[in-house]
């Protein structure tokens, strides 16, 4: 029992050395690094995963465990800040965070989910955020389609100008001749190339009309004037030879829906118009970075109008051969995005 | 202050809802053209074997021109033409851009991704507004250019028009965060997609030397330098270690190590070095560089 001293020495010893063995860093912040290094390698597994697609390979514990290892990353790296040296941990702990970050506040419904949502009350709610500038586009619809009758009537040479030259529509053709354009397409062949042909084309106009109200809206203006005053003056033509109501019918039928997402595309370009050059107590960019991702949700429905459209001009308008029917079609449709917009979802 | 906590000028310092902040360097002008090319390449490509297909189809179905199937399938090889187009238009960004890399192949190749500028959720409008305006920035501004281009006799009002486009397409190069307009309405940015790996800790894997320094021989440097030294032992280049070890040895007033001992030294230097300097971060005293005297 009497060296007992060295027996305590000789243990000491061993267990400094087996200490030794486990954790052989001598710095602190790498010990502090050592002990958390496990959490960090697995946080950086699941997030590869995420970023790879590859949800299905992770389990749910994995999953659950995402935030509560991402915010321990947070820590880890707010204090390896102040207190480590270690310039490849600090930039290893510095990404993994920032990819971490981008997992736990990216985008937090797939597609299909936002699809879902938008079409039950997001597109409405959308429209109704805007509806002081669809207010002013209507104003400026209806004052281009009275401006360019007005121009019409008071010398036809505007014709041209305003609605292009046409062989089969213009001044000097006879009302039989007009009368024509308006009926007898059943016959044609090809209707669904057309519907096709006719959303591409739209659909682009629209988006540039929605785009363009990033210089001040004022392209979008000139855009809603233009295709309302060739809708005044063609209107005016066909008034002339006692076809108005005809003529209403033709264009109602795709019209009512065609010219309503026209409306909203130039509401929309005038709302982000509006937002950079009045942007009220926000800064410009805040302002423009609010109304852009207020209207983005209404230019997509434009997208789906125009597809309806598409498929009204050119399946319907061309086999309903009757004015009141096509009245009928395009009333009804009228109706249902009114319904659609401004009532479906409006209660609080 | 330390090195690390100043900003480069391409860097963003956004703050998180934990109340982390985190350092977003922007995409380079230059990368973002790149991913650009790279993601029409990739629509060229598809476009070109569209049209390939289309032909060779429609080639076939000019043996059938009396049968009026023949016409229906060429109606509806349009009809697929017309609607691949408008998708590969507008949809090839929004589809990638709503993924969990938040980029499109063009951009992942060249390590970019976007993000929300206020560091808060990327959401879908986001990613939809900002691809509206594509069509006014790309693919308007290169008609604009090429009509104005192919007409014999350009006028002033193409060029002028060209001009107009261009203000959009060159809208990146005139502020001082890169966006483009489409950022600019969605409230993002296009940021580069952080990588790195976890290294080996030098100091850890470092058998215990039999190198004693005191605190005067330690003093002389400061985290610059610390940095320095541990960039030179992970590229581990012999010529540079030991040029580094006649440096610190001359400072100091030691005998330059030689051979192996280069490696052990610097090692055991590193080591000692960054436990100084961190012991006199957890007291509050940062020693940034050589000619910083707080730690002295």
């Amino acid at each position: 029992m009497k060296d007992w001293p060295n027996r305590l020495l000789a243990r000491f010893r061993r267990g400094a050395a087996q200490e030794q063995h486990i954790a052989p860093a001598t710095l602190r912040s790498d010990r502090f690094r050592q002990a958390r290094e496990g959490d960090w390698r697995r946080l950086e597994a699941i997030v590869t995963a995420v970023e790879k697609g590859r949800l299905g390979r992770l389990s749910d514990a994995d999953l659950l465990d995402l935030p509560v290892l991402y915010r321990q990353l947070a820590s880890s790296l707010a204090v390896a800040r102040e207190t480590s040296l270690d310039a490849a941990a600090l930039a290893y702990l510095e990404a993994l965070a920032q990819r971490a970050w981008f997992i736990t506040y990216g985008p937090r419904e797939n597609f299909r989910g936002w699809f879902m949502g938008f079409i039950l009350g997001g597109w409405s709610r959308a429209v109704r955020a805007i509806r002081f500038d669809i207010l002013i586009a209507l104003a400026l619809m209806v004052a281009g389609v009275a401006v360019g009758w007005m121009m019409v009537a008071h010398d036809p040479a505007f014709y041209a100008m305003l609605a292009g030259q046409d062989p089969a529509r213009n001044p000097a053709s006879s009302a039989k001749q007009l009368r024509e354009t308006l009926f007898g397409g059943q016959d044609q062949d090809a209707l669904a190339a057309f519907a096709a042909y006719l959303f591409g084309h739209n659909a682009q106009i629209a988006i540039l009309c929605f785009a363009l109200g990033f210089a001040i809206g004022l392209p979008s203006v000139l855009l809603l004037l233009q295709n309302s005053g060739m809708l005044g003056a063609m209107l005016w033509l066909f008034h002339g030879k006692g076809l108005l109501l005809d003529f209403s019918a033709w264009i109602a039928i795709h019209g009512t829906t065609e010219l309503f997402a026209i409306l909203l595309a130039g509401a929309g370009g005038i709302h982000i118009g509006r937002a950079i050059a009045f942007p009220g107590e926000l800064s410009v960019m805040e302002s423009v970075a609010a109304a852009g991702r207020r209207t983005a949700p209404v230019m997509l429905g434009v997208v789906l109008m125009l597809l309806v459209a598409g498929m009204l001009e050119g399946f319907a308008r061309q086999l309903i051969d009757s004015t009141p029917q096509r009245l009928l079609v395009g009333g009804f449709m009228l109706t249902f995005w009114l319904v659609y917009f401004f009532v479906f979802g409006a209660r609080k | 202050m330390s090195p690390q906590n100043h900003l480069r000028p391409d860097q963003r310092e956004i703050i998180t809802p934990e109340g982390l902040s985190l350092r977003l360097t922007l995409a380079g002008r230059s990368a973002r053209l790149g991913a650009l090319a790279v993601d029409l390449a990739c629509i060229g490509a598809i476009l070109l074997g569209a049209v390939l297909a289309l032909v060779y189809t429609q080639a076939g179905l000019g043996q059938w021109t009396k049968r009026p199937e023949a016409h229906h399938a060429a109606q509806f090889l349009f009809i697929l033409w017309t609607a691949l187009m408008f998708l590969l238009r507008n949809g090839w960004f929004l589809i990638f851009e709503l993924g969990p890399r938040g980029a499109t192949p063009g951009k992942r190749m060249l390590g970019l991704r976007i993000a929300a500028r206020d560091g808060a959720r990327l959401t879908t409008e986001m990613v939809l507004a900002r691809n509206l305006l594509r069509d006014i920035e790309i693919f308007l501004p290169m008609v604009a250019v090429l009509s104005a281009l192919g007409t014999p006799s350009s006028s002033m009002v193409n060029w002028a028009a060209a001009g107009w486009f261009l203000l959009f397409a060159l809208f990146p190069l005139f502020n001082r965060d890169r966006l483009r307009a489409g950022d600019m309405i969605a409230g993002t940015w296009v940021v580069e997609a952080p990588r790195a790996r976890l290294e080996q800790a030098l100091s850890a894997q470092a058998a215990r030397p039999d190198y004693a320094f005191g605190p005067a021989e330690l003093a002389i440097y400061g985290e610059y330098e610390l940095q320095t030294l541990e960039r030179v032992l992970r590229d581990a280049s012999p010529a540079a270690m030991e040029a580094v070890a006649r440096a610190i040895c001359a400072k100091i007033g030691w005998s330059a190590p030689q051979g192996d001992e280069v490696r052990r030294f610097l090692d055991a230097y590193y080591t000692a070095l960054r436990a100084r300097l961190e012991q006199g971060l957890r007291f509050g005293r940062r020693k940034v560089n050589k000619h910083d005297g707080a730690a002295r």
